[in-house]
């Protein structure tokens, strides 16, 4: 069976799933009851600055969207950091270490942005024999409000500066926590990594407003009548943090530096998905605030096992496999030709195919009067959209055509050639070999 | 009061009160919100959708299920009565075992359809506890139609026709209205007197005038109909029963199941009603199998059901025909009966197997006695009283396919009426659209 032992910067941990700095990680109770479901690691609930701690609304803290059956696909929430003394988390998170050596247990940090308070701080937390800080520069609500959290992951320069007072500060593996609320996630982790980074860690939750009340015209969650936007998590916003992702992980500047990938992981897939563009381990949260600590033994029950399909023995081969193929549009290889195909045998004639692709595609199916759909593969254009809508997998599939087979919709033959934008005629930046 | 479970003959009280409430609850459950989300979210939104078709009054079902998945089961609801104002009992009552849910991609695919019944019953449910009627009424037409019978055939064409301005005289010859709705239907299909809560919601819509206790040929004619109003549309159903060809079926305990079924659906206190020990109900058709059911129901402690046919011929559904099976009817195939025998009172049944050969059907003589104090005839039902001068065909009024008869100014539709299954939902079908046809030819555009 694989190993799922997991070394991420230096911090070792039973396997790769972490939780991720969030309401699970509050407190010693439930940590403690993570470890014993099997967590490999946490990453504490934020800690700030000593004296009067945050304080939270009174009101809603969370807000969703769900899909069918009420299935929780995103979660929002306006909660600050710990509203904890420091003391009282450093006795625990002390406790916690001390029974549970064999876990990872990373301290995440958000203090004002001046050199003192982070190089007050990290040494005191340091005492509590944590494996490692995370600087939270991600919190989107509230907390930036303050000058902290994403008002300094915003800007790359604070991120350098802060990173390197926190490097100078200790000498424990230093996490950045990135939000992807900008427009370029390189800038923010090149950032991170000048500062001295051991790691990066993302994606924060996204600024979001995931409802209006249509009574009361408030945001959701409405606290007196009014809301604000939160942070955004949950399997919805998976794909954005792949994204983010993949793209640190094949930037030259940054492809050394170990990824920590949060945002959705729901499931083994998810979490196998993440490591396969890059990513060392993953952070999960909405997960276990959905279904509670146990789904870990999914996770890991899950990778063992693809793993072991895949003849692969440690997580860190898995990490990083899909990045050579993660491309620019302008590479793809145009003279790729696929149609979609319809398993007649598999088709339950629900006709939302050919609902598609009539209306909003490229007219490219036929229905007769006994509902009976086909592909005309002198009209498809390959776009996928009839395999997206059809509610039965398996049931339409796209075929590559081989090369010299023709092409009934182009009239051409296929190419055995590979050619992508960069060397087509119709690119006005292309120059012909002379 | 004792219970009499064991008692022969007819008797009445075979089961305790409470056990008569329990058994006669709605057959299905509304679905609670949670439930009808869940279920709507099943529909995948076919294009052209088969259900669609299939369904005689042509709803959009398709549209009013995603009306409820997006929080609006009135909208729905408006979507459902746009097509058949009848839209709440047809939910509680269409086979759509062989109907819209036979041919539901799901079903086909799965084995489980979307409950587009349940879902249906969900929104018409909503819109007629929590709002108005959905309808107004267009402007006068100053025109006359008499409507001929309150059963749905009726009620729809009455509906249609005040909607589009005309004043409707409904007449029924019962003092009830709604028709086999109100007294053709197992009760538990249509529980807390939906039938004319339902009625009086349509009637809610203004413009129709009632006037019950006026039978066709007695105290109505068509021909002073027809000198009294514009139009006429008659949706008498069917008012006579087949009678049983076998000796002994004057015997007491042989009753018609339609007269059995009308009596449940009126009786108040159903301890009072009296059933059989030993039931036997003979045919093969929905009316066999609802009194088949609601004899076991009442607490009837045998109940056989026979059929002269096999199983792939029998009327009823083989939803129908197992819900009889769970309810403990046992089920008599390839069964005639030759005899009813007793002294007085009917004590059994005698019936012939038969085998169907090159599409005839013949005895086999082999013959079985099945014990009876008690047998209900369910072998169909006949037209009645129609008026002279009309053209019948197949024992039914000759009606085109606007439902027109063949004399003039007089349309027909339901039961009564050729074409289309005898359902509740076909009946509400051709109300609407002979409503649609006298409308077209009293304002002339037809």
């Amino acid at each position: 069976m694989a190993d799922l032992t997991s070394e991420f910067c230096g911090i070792k941990s039973p396997n790769p799933f972490w939780l991720a700095s969030a309401p699970p990680t509050d407190k010693e109770y439930n940590v403690r009851r993570a470890f014993e479901a099997g967590w490999g690691g946490v990453v504490w609930k934020t800690l700030g600055e000593e004296g009067p701690p945050v304080v939270n609304v009174n009101g809603p803290r969370y807000g969703a969207i769900f899909g069918a059956d009420r299935r929780l696909l995103g979660l929002n929430n306006i909660e600050l950091i710990t509203d904890r003394p420091l003391e009282v988390n450093l006795a625990e998170m002390t406790r916690v270490k001390k029974d549970y050596p064999d876990r990872a247990l990373v301290a995440s940090v958000m203090v004002p942005c001046d050199e003192k308070s982070w190089k007050d701080i990290l040494p005191r937390i340091a005492e509590t024999g944590c494996d490692g800080f995370e600087l939270n520069f991600g919190c989107p609500h509230g907390m930036a409000e303050r000058g902290m959290g994403s008002a300094v992951g915003q800007v790359p320069e604070y991120i350098e500066m802060v990173t390197r007072w926190c490097k100078e500060a200790t000498g424990l593996p230093i996490i950045v926590k990135l939000t992807p609320n900008i427009s370029n996630i390189l800038l923010p982790a090149e950032a991170a990594k000048r500062g001295g980074a051991d790691a990066v860690s993302l994606i924060n939750t996204i600024n979001s407003i995931v409802g209006v009340n249509l009574d009361s015209f408030s945001p959701e969650p409405m606290i007196d009548g009014k809301g604000t936007h939160g942070g955004y998590c949950g399997p919805a916003v998976k794909p954005i943090a792949m994204n983010m992702v993949a793209e640190i992980a094949r930037n030259p500047e940054t492809r050394d530096l170990p990824i920590s990938g949060i945002g959705g992981v729901t499931t083994w897939r998810d979490a196998a998905e993440f490591l396969a563009l890059g990513a060392g381990n993953v952070q999960v949260c909405t997960a276990v605030m959905t279904y509670g600590f146990k789904v870990v033994e999914e996770m890991i029950s899950g990778l063992s096992e693809y793993l072991d399909s895949k003849g692969m023995t440690s997580v860190a081969e898995l990490s990083g496999k899909a990045v050579p193929n993660v491309t620019d549009w302008q590479y793809l290889n145009l003279n790729h030709v696929t149609k979609a195909v319809i398993d007649q045998d598999e088709c339950i004639s629900c006709g939302r195919c050919y609902a598609a692709c009539e209306d909003t595609s490229h007219q490219a199916i036929s229905m007769t009067a006994d509902r009976v759909f086909e592909v005309m593969d002198d009209e498809c254009v390959a776009c996928n959209l009839c395999v997206n809508v059809c509610p039965i997998e398996g049931c339409i599939t796209m075929k590559t055509l081989e090369p010299g087979d023709l092409d009934a919709r182009t009239g051409q033959t296929v190419s055995s050639e590979s050619s992508d934008w960069t060397k087509h005629p119709n690119n006005p930046s292309f120059v012909a070999a002379e | 009061m004792q219970s009499r479970e064991r008692h022969s003959g007819i008797v009445a009280g075979r089961l305790e009160p409470d056990a008569l409430v329990e058994n006669f609850t709605d057959l299905h459950e509304p679905l609670a919100d949670h439930e009808a989300q869940v279920a709507a979210d099943r529909c995948y939104f076919c294009y052209d959708a088969p259900c669609m078709t299939a369904c005689p009054t042509s709803i959009d079902i398709p549209m009013f299920i995603r009306q409820i998945v997006t929080g609006t089961p009135k909208a729905a609801a408006k979507t459902i009565f746009d097509q058949n104002i009848l839209g709440g009992m047809c939910a509680r009552v269409c086979p759509t075992e062989t109907l819209c849910e036979e041919v539901c991609v799901r079903e086909i695919a799965e084995g489980k359809p979307v409950e587009i019944g349940r879902l249906q019953r969900y929104a018409t449910d909503t819109l007629m506890t929590e709002s108005a009627h959905p309808y107004t009424r267009g402007e006068a037409t100053g025109k006359t139609v008499a409507v001929v019978g309150a059963g749905p055939a009726g009620l729809s064409a009455a509906h249609r026709l005040a909607m589009l301005g005309h004043e409707v005289t409904l007449f029924d010859a019962r003092e009830k209205l709604g028709g086999l709705n109100e007294f053709g239907i197992a009760s538990y299909k249509s529980t807390e007197d939906f039938a004319q809560k339902e009625v009086d919601w349509l009637l809610s819509i203004g413009g129709i005038q009632v006037q019950s206790g006026q039978k066709l040929g007695q105290e109505i004619t068509l021909d002073g109909l027809k000198a009294d109003f514009d139009a006429v549309f008659l949706s008498i159903g069917l008012g006579g029963v087949n009678s049983l060809r076998a000796e002994g079926v004057d015997l007491d305990g042989v009753d018609d199941a339609v007269d059995f079924i009308a009596k449940l659906r009126q009786c108040d206190d159903l301890s009072t009603l009296p059933i059989g020990r030993n039931v036997v109900v003979i045919g093969g058709g929905m009316t066999a199998v609802d009194a088949a059911v609601q004899a076991k129901l009442l607490g009837a402690q045998n109940v056989t059901m026979a059929y002269r046919r096999g199983k792939d011929r029998m009327g009823a559904s083989v939803f129908e025909q197992d819900l009889a099976t769970s309810k403990g009817v046992t089920i008599l195939y390839n069964a005639q009966p030759s005899a009813v025998l007793g002294e007085g009172t009917c004590s059994e049944v005698v019936f012939e197997y038969t085998a169907e050969v090159d599409g005839s059907l013949k005895g086999t003589g082999e013959m079985i006695h099945v014990a009876a104090d008690q047998v209900l005839v369910a072998i169909g039902q006949t037209l009645l009283g129609a008026p002279e001068g009309l053209t019948i065909e197949g024992g039914k009024i000759a009606v085109d396919v606007f439902g027109k008869t063949t004399v003039e100014n007089v349309w027909a539709g339901g039961d009564c009426a050729s074409g289309g299954d005898d359902l509740t939902v076909t009946a509400v079908a051709e109300g609407r659209d002979a409503a649609m046809d006298i409308h077209a030819v009293l304002m002339g555009e037809g």
